[in-house]
């Protein structure tokens, strides 16, 4: 099996050194097509996916013929989860290898590194991954949920639905969750939520010993208030959280978790007996039945050779942004990056859930939101989903400082507009 | 017409269900009557004789089967509106159908609870499902009888949530508490306790005259003492307070709890003087007790956290306290343990509990092995500088992770929990320890009393001892120091072998699992003092207890870093760490 492995990459190198060869001898015909995703190191493991998935997406344009009646050729780099090598990596896309658009990043240090980078080049840059939001740059396009897209319902589904009334909101220490927990609280004293019945605590990355906090959540949620924990939990840490949650005999039905971070690729390497029950928030989940999604997942598994590859979250982004991409290079006739910027606004694509996603004047997406319950495969019920679509909302309405921002890059044309001070702070990322 | 009016069972039963069954009834009713008019006006012209002759008969039967039949319908109808994807509708159809008491009410809220009841998508009729081939063999949810064979493609499934889940266990509890065996009856009450309400209440007062079992009885007995709590009667009230008395659940201290708030305009929510004395009482008793059993709790993590850390460090101690070489690669020989159990439940997937103790011997040897061979192949070369071994072990260690990669992917392999490690130990209501860390604690002894008395009663401890004192000397006594070297490296790499066994049941098995607990082990080593092993349990031990005590008022990232400056402190003030070498060999 290894060795077919080692051959098979072999078989790719050789590909796509024949690729780059053939390339430079017909670069004119091409468009070039930036891949910056980490294939080693720390995260290597989600984000080696999803270059696959842009690998894909580019073969399936190129047997329909292409873009413009060209070609798309893939560049791929690797900025080994290096948050100062993606910087570099993007400079080396965009100015060596002069992309027409890059696909990439995952975590928010990544894309705040190569932010700067992407405006000083004018680059294109589309962020498939949810995140924290207070950022609308002209140059990038969140494909991903922003916090209004996926906390502020979640939270809504346990309050309304589950009668949610005290919460655990765990995170890791880190810029993600801080934010989101932030505004979260924010929101939760909105609604009423007394300060007593609102418990925030942080683990270091790749934290494996929870049972002091696990016992802390079982006494905080054994006060007669039906108890949640809101989870931006962030990768490893997982797995043993949800284990002493089980050992501790908390079970999904007293103590729910809902996780923003865990989705099918997460659960296919672990045992999800002890998650049984357990909530994730996402905008897609693989075990949507409809027959776009079944389409998607045939041709993933096919091109991936694997029947058992899973399909995410993040995956269904990249789609959406390139179909996005390709359609407003087609309706610019250019892939000029500001001309493609112009023709983005408005653009609409079928998302997988049988939804139309459409790119917003502040750059985030329209997207349905989706609340499922761990199965013991490893797959995910859909218990609870918007009645239509969500906006994105680059900047939250519930934090001070942030309310009264506005994003929209076509009639103020500013990432960040105060709407009291009418002004723009011209610069969008400091 | 007969058979139109239904028949005073029916009626009786109808009356008691509540509205909406007459109603349904009734329309099956004339369903019934159009059939068998359109079949009676054919058959009057033809064989008018003979359907007068049937027509008692028939009565008679319709008779003696309606109140049967129309049940029955009400069930079948109930069932029915489970083909919903409304979570509300199916939370009132099984509270219904927990009503109904219906022969097949279990078998079908057990198939729901199970995740085996699924609806036709054409006719939207219930079916309980098994696996059988490409498809599924059917179960009439209605009539429990097997229903032939169908296509996975033409059911969806009746899916449960959190909320249903609990509803229905509740509710099939409520059936378990006639079941003969004891315990069974115990986790019944429990989970009813979970969801306490008149109705769940009232079961109980129905079952505890009958119950013969000790420890069912004072269950039901706190149970239905809890629900007096809320009885008009101060009497009661106050009997049900002695009752509870001493009950550690959190059910019973947030309901006494509850009785001692004061509204805003100064009224207590118990208006009696004595009912309040007695829950006052009760409450404080309840509160000293709960912090007895969370500063032992308290104890219990810190000793936990701290076996994990002798476990990494101990096959340290050996490597560098013992033979003073610094081995980076200390942490993959862990993971390569971590690894070994993975395999090993690969082999005997069907013997997962058995797995973990095969693991043990087999991870001592793949560590070891490896160990001998980094000795054998880098270390030897590099006695006496450290340096140079520091930077060539911390080559190796990226060699094996490399390894590991290559062969295992870079996604963390799932490694089962074995039965008899998972759940805890439940000691009261308020004291729990999950087994997982006991053992680990356990297993932590075993080892360090294992390689105690390797090292001080047999004679390749005292070999290893010797050499580490004085080489020379030993040498010159006639030991093989270089075979000596290889196998007190051996030992030291197989006890991280076995401590990554443990490891792998807390923590994730990936490529990068040794690099996280590296640090720590050095820092154990270092505290304890190097070269002695009671150095490395007790600062080990420590180190865990100290860190948990500050966990809860620190958080666990400042508890860490309060840990890490105390223990800089710590060896700026004594080097040499807890338990310094004396002796000649420590002055070299």
């Amino acid at each position: 099996m290894n060795r077919k492995r080692i051959l098979g990459g072999l078989a790719k190198i050789a590909a796509a050194m024949a690729l780059v060869a053939a390339g430079a001898a017909q670069a004119a015909d091409t468009i070039k097509v930036g891949v910056l995703h980490s294939l080693s190191g720390t995260m290597a493991i989600s984000e080696t996916t999803l270059k696959d998935t842009v690998l894909m997406l580019i073969e399936e344009q190129n047997k329909r013929g292409g873009v413009l009646g060209k070609k798309l050729e893939a560049v791929v780099v690797d900025p080994a989860s290096n948050w100062p090598l993606f910087a570099e990596k993007a400079e080396q896309l965009l100015v060596k290898d002069k992309v027409a658009v890059v696909f990439g990043c995952w975590t928010s240090v990544s894309r705040k590194s190569v932010l700067p980078v992407f405006e000083k080049n004018n680059g294109l840059l589309f962020y498939p991954v949810q995140y924290e939001g207070e950022e609308s740059s002209r140059n990038v396009f969140y494909t991903g949920a922003a916090p209004n897209q996926q906390a502020i319902p979640a939270v809504d589904y346990l309050m309304n639905d589950v009668g949610v009334e005290r919460w655990v909101l765990a995170g890791t220490d880190y810029v993600y969750p801080r934010t989101t927990n932030k505004i979260l609280e924010a929101y939760l004293k909105a609604k009423g939520v007394k300060q007593e019945d609102i418990m925030i605590n942080y683990t270091p990355f790749g934290h494996s010993d929870w049972q002091r906090i696990v016992s802390d959540i079982k006494k905080f949620g054994s006060a007669g208030k039906k108890t949640a924990v809101v989870s931006t939990i962030n990768g490893d840490a997982n797995v043993p959280f949800y284990k002493e949650l089980g050992n501790q005999k908390i079970s999904a039905e007293d103590i729910p978790v809902v996780a923003f971070s865990v989705g099918e690729e997460e659960l296919s390497g672990i045992d999800t007996k002890p998650l049984v029950g357990h909530l994730a928030a996402w905008n897609y989940f693989m075990s949507v039945d409809t027959p776009a999604n079944a389409d998607f997942i045939k041709k993933w598994q096919t091109f991936i050779k694997n029947p058992k590859r899973v399909t995410n979250d993040p995956m269904e982004a990249h789609m959406i942004g390139f179909n996005m991409w390709v359609k407003a290079v087609e309706k610019a006739k250019t892939t000029d990056v500001d001309k493609v910027i112009d023709a983005m606004i408005g653009i609409e694509v079928p998302n997988l859930t049988g939804g139309v996603a459409k790119m917003l004047p502040n750059h985030h997406l329209t997207k349905p939101v989706l609340i499922g319950e761990v199965r013991a495969d490893g797959q995910f019920d859909v218990v609870w989903q918007t009645d239509g679509l969500v906006a994105g909302d680059a900047w939250s309405d519930f934090l001070e400082g942030s309310k009264d921002i506005e994003a929209d890059w076509v009639t103020l044309k500013c990432g960040n507009y105060n709407t009291k001070t009418k002004k723009c702070s011209g610069q969008n990322y400091e | 017409m007969p058979w139109l009016s239904p028949s005073p069972m029916t009626w009786f039963a109808s009356k008691w269900r509540g509205q909406h069954f007459p109603r349904a009834t009734s329309t099956i009713g004339i369903k019934r009557l159009t059939i068998n008019k359109n079949y009676g006006e054919r058959m009057v012209r033809l064989r008018v004789v003979r359907w007068m002759a049937s027509f008692v008969l028939v009565i008679g039967a319709l008779a003696c089967t309606a109140a049967y039949a129309s049940t029955h319908d009400g069930f079948a109808e109930t069932v029915a509106r489970l083909a919903t994807t409304n979570f509300k509708t199916k939370g009132e159809v099984v509270d219904e159908l927990a009503e109904m008491r219906h022969p097949n009410t279990r078998a079908v809220l057990n198939a729901l609870l199970e995740g085996a009841l699924y609806f036709r998508k054409a006719d939207k009729h219930v079916f309980v499902v098994e696996k059988a081939g490409e498809g599924w063999a059917l179960t009439d949810a209605v009539t429990m009888k097997a229903a032939g064979h169908g296509a996975t493609s033409e059911f969806t499934k009746i899916t449960t949530n959190n909320g249903l889940r609990k509803q229905l266990k509740g509710a099939l509890a409520s059936f378990a508490l006639t079941d003969p065996d004891p315990d069974v009856r115990l986790a019944a009450v429990n989970e009813m306790m979970r969801t306490l309400d008149e109705d769940s209440a009232a079961i109980l007062r129905k079952r505890i005259d009958e119950e013969t079992d000790r420890a069912v009885r004072a269950a039901m007995l706190s149970g239905l003492a809890l629900a007096d709590l809320g009885s008009a009667d101060a009497d009661t009230r106050l009997a049900a307070i002695n009752v509870l008395e001493g009950d550690l659940s959190p059910e019973v201290f947030n309901r006494l709890a509850a009785l001692l708030e004061r509204s805003s305009d100064g009224t207590y929510a118990e208006p009696d003087e004595r009912v309040r004395t007695a829950a006052e009482a009760a409450v404080n008793s309840i509160k000293s007790k709960r912090s007895f059993y969370a500063s032992i709790e308290t104890l219990f993590f810190g000793l936990s956290l701290g076996s994990v850390l002798v476990l990494a460090a101990i096959g340290l101690a050996i490597t560098f306290g013992v033979m003073g070489v610094i081995n980076m690669a200390h942490g993959e020989l862990m993971m390569l343990g971590a690894y070994t159990t993975y395999v090993i439940q690969l082999i005997m997937p069907k013997h997962i509990d058995a797995s973990v103790l095969v693991a043990i011997p087999a991870a001592f040897l793949v560590s070891g092995t490896v160990g001998v061979l980094i000795e054998r192949g880098v270390v030897r070369f590099l006695y006496g500088r450290p340096l140079e071994t520091l930077l060539a072990t911390f080559g190796v260690s990226l060699i094996l992770q490399q390894v590991v990669r290559d062969v295992f992917t870079a996604n963390n392999r799932p490694v089962e929990a074995p039965s008899w490690m998972s759940g805890s130990l439940q000691i009261n209501d308020a004291l729990s320890f999950t087994y997982n860390r006991l053992y680990v604690v356990l297993f932590m002894l075993i080892v360090f009393f294992v390689l105690h008395f390797v090292l001080k009663r047999t004679s390749l401890g005292l070999k290893v001892r010797a050499v580490s004192m004085n080489r020379p000397m030993a040498k010159a006594m006639g030991v093989r120091t270089e075979w000596v070297d290889a196998l007190t490296f051996g030992l030291g790499s197989g006890i991280a072998g076995v401590a990554g066994v443990a490891l792998s049941q807390l923590t994730n098995v990936g490529p990068n699992l040794g690099q996280s607990y590296i640090i720590d082990s050095f820092m154990v080593v270092v505290f304890g003092g190097v070269g002695n092993l009671w150095g490395t349990l007790i600062g080990g031990m420590s180190l865990g207890v100290v860190n948990q005590m500050l966990e809860p008022y620190a958080g666990a990232v400042l508890a860490k870093i309060f840990v890490l400056v105390a223990l800089i402190l710590f060896i700026q003030r004594r080097p040499r760490g807890l338990f310094p070498q004396k002796g000649r060999a420590a002055e070299t």
